[in-house]
């Protein structure tokens, strides 16, 4: 099983100081946090996407691409990539890049943003989300796999004898979580072409989780890719920690009762109920997230959210080194002694590679409009 | 025998309440002449009051707490709905309208509707006309003409041959009339369900199969 974090990039006061980190700092923190991932050993670093403030991270791959320079293990991986309002010419260019440069530690969470005023900042509306996802993934998909793709759809201009390079690493594209709260049709996508599911699992109760789950393993069995429990699904999380729980309590309320998304609402108290954050000690979180599996299934990715809400680097750092020492060693060991055999790890580059029998240079040479030749020694 | 339920919401905010009362009175009058009809009732009434915290929370979360779930899915999926406000400042009460703007704006699409309202004087009548129906409308709901406004002069005025409780029949036969002509309702529609399959979703209904 994978285990991980996931940030959404949010330039949020820290409300015991009252001090507003510059977009600069927030995007250094991001980082440092990514980089203190890879060393306290966990598998995942995935980024939000955001092209409105408060949020700083509206270009994903320049940010990964760098971290891949300065990481050896680190999966890097997006949460979400806006599916809808970008060009999926561009997804799959960006993102084979990504994937040449940082050895195939990559794949991506598609996502369709719910923030209605960007979508026409990049020629779109939000009342076509569901199938501007449904259309631009299926040309994603396209562009990765066929080397040359004629294609003509409703929300982009058509394509003709359009190759996306460079072509995807080792012939194998990176492989695709699709992530949704409450979308039935989302899930039904995942399961269509056998990608991974995501449930985002925090800010709302597990019961959307345990429906939108149980949606798509029924839907990946349907449509053939195995038995529902081999489907591929990941989960978020939110918790904050300290050895003792009073202490991460009284240390996080501040936070929670100002934080952007749900603060000034609910008490810690109430939203801990309702929701799977957990406030409290390692030992707490580990049989927190070890609960997941009993509504969801075994699953192949958990990634925490630990640095929204103005908490401090120190702090989440902190918390990483915690995550990383206490609970993410137990949590690889329960998970692993209760996954019965036939249930597979989320895929990797490697396996895939595997799968397809091997890594083969993908490679398109160009070819001479004249004489249809491909320039001398080039081969096809 | 059919059995129906009633959902009765009010959004009374003392206790007791005249606004509390009223709905209990149309209530009472529509599970009469239900069962008179040969059916048999499910009242199942609440006070919003109890549930305003998780109201202002579903707000600010985008999710119902556990037990406002509960009153939701209730509302959602009863026979039919009688829903009773106070006047505040020319309208219905600020709860009385979180509360419908926190349900899925399909989730009373046909349902029949019994609208009423209490307030200081009988000016304020018109509220229900010009705020509480409109609101209903908007949630295509099917309203009953008959709506019924209590002013304090209506509680004094004598309780069996008074004209609230002419109108409150009225209004109540009207109600059990509109549910009548429906199949018993199945609960509370699945937000989850898949309603569509993905073939449909790509626009190809040919049964193409995936790129692998």
């Amino acid at each position: 099983m994978q285990f991980g974090i996931f940030t959404v990039g949010d330039v949020t006061v820290d409300p015991t100081t009252g001090r507003e980190p510059t977009e600069h700092e927030r995007i250094k923190a991001m980082v440092a946090i990514a980089l203190k991932a890879e060393e306290v050993g966990l598998d995942v670093f995935a980024t939000g996407e955001h092209h409105n403030p408060p949020f700083v991270p509206s270009s994903p791959t320049t940010m990964l691409g760098y971290i891949a320079a300065r990481t050896e293990r680190l999966l890097l991986s997006t949460a979400t990539t806006l599916i809808t309002t970008n060009d999926p010419v561009k997804i799959a260019e960006d993102y084979a890049m990504l994937q040449h440069l940082s050895g195939g530690r990559v794949d991506l969470m598609m996502g369709r943003g719910n923030t209605g005023p960007v979508y026409p900042w990049f020629g779109k509306d939000i009342r076509a989300g569901i199938p501007l996802a449904i259309e631009n993934y299926d040309l994603l998909r396209r562009l990765w796999r066929e080397d040359v793709v004629d294609w003509k759809g409703k929300y982009r201009t058509p394509l003709q004898s359009f190759t996306s390079t460079p072509r995807p690493l080792d012939g194998v594209p990176p492989f695709v979580w699709h992530g949704s709260i409450r979308s039935p049709e989302i899930a039904e996508q995942a399961a269509y072409y056998g990608d991974g599911f995501f449930a985002n699992h925090i800010f709302w109760p597990k019961e959307h989780t345990q429906r939108m789950i149980a949606l798509y393993r029924q839907r990946y069995a349907h449509y053939g890719h195995g038995s529902a429990d081999q489907a591929i699904v990941g989960l978020g999380g939110q918790v904050f920690m300290r050895r003792n729980s009073q202490d991460a309590v009284r240390e996080f309320r501040p936070y929670f009762d100002n934080a952007p998304v749900y603060g000034h609402g609910p008490s810690l108290e109430e939203f801990s109920r309702e929701t799977p954050l957990t406030v409290g000690s390692p030992q707490q979180v580990i049989d927190r997230t070890l609960g997941f599996r009993e509504y969801v299934g075994d699953y192949q990715r958990q990634l925490f959210l630990m640095d929204h809400a103005g908490l401090p680097l120190k702090t989440v750092l902190e918390q990483l080194d915690l995550l990383g020492e206490e609970v993410v060693p137990v949590l690889r060991k329960e998970f692993a002694a209760l996954r019965p055999a036939h249930v597979p790890a989320a895929p990797t580059h490697a396996s895939l590679v595997a799968a397809a029998g091997g890594a083969k240079d993908s490679t398109v040479h160009a070819v001479d409009d004249v004489t249809g030749k491909a320039p001398e020694g080039a081969t096809r | 025998m059919t059995h129906r339920t009633l959902a009765v919401v009010s959004a009374g905010l003392s206790q007791p309440s005249s606004t509390r009362l009223l709905a209990d009175q149309l209530a009472a009058a529509t599970r009469d002449e239900l069962v008179r009809r040969g059916s048999e009732v499910e009242l199942r009434v609440v006070d919003l009051r109890e549930y305003a915290h998780d109201v202002v929370n579903n707000m600010l979360t985008g999710f119902a707490p556990a037990a406002l779930r509960e009153v939701v899915d209730m509302v959602t999926g009863a026979d039919g709905l009688i829903a009773v406000t106070p006047i505040f400042s020319a309208s219905y009460n600020g709860l009385f309208k979180s509360f419908f703007d926190v349900l899925d704006s399909e989730s009373l699409v046909d349902r029949p509707v019994l609208i009423g309202a209490t307030g200081g004087t009988a000016r304020h009548s018109l509220a229900l006309e010009h705020a509480v129906r409109p609101m209903f409308a908007y949630l295509r709901s099917v309203v009953v003409p008959t709506a019924v406004f209590a002013a304090p002069e209506d509680w004094s005025d004598g309780t069996a041959d008074g004209a609230l409780r002419a109108r409150i029949r009225r209004a109540a036969g009207e109600l059990a009339d509109q549910i009548e002509r429906r199949p018993p309702a199945t609960g509370p529609a699945d937000p989850f369900a898949l309603t569509t399959d993905f073939l449909q979703m790509l626009g190809r209904g040919d049964g193409g199969a995936p790129v692998s």
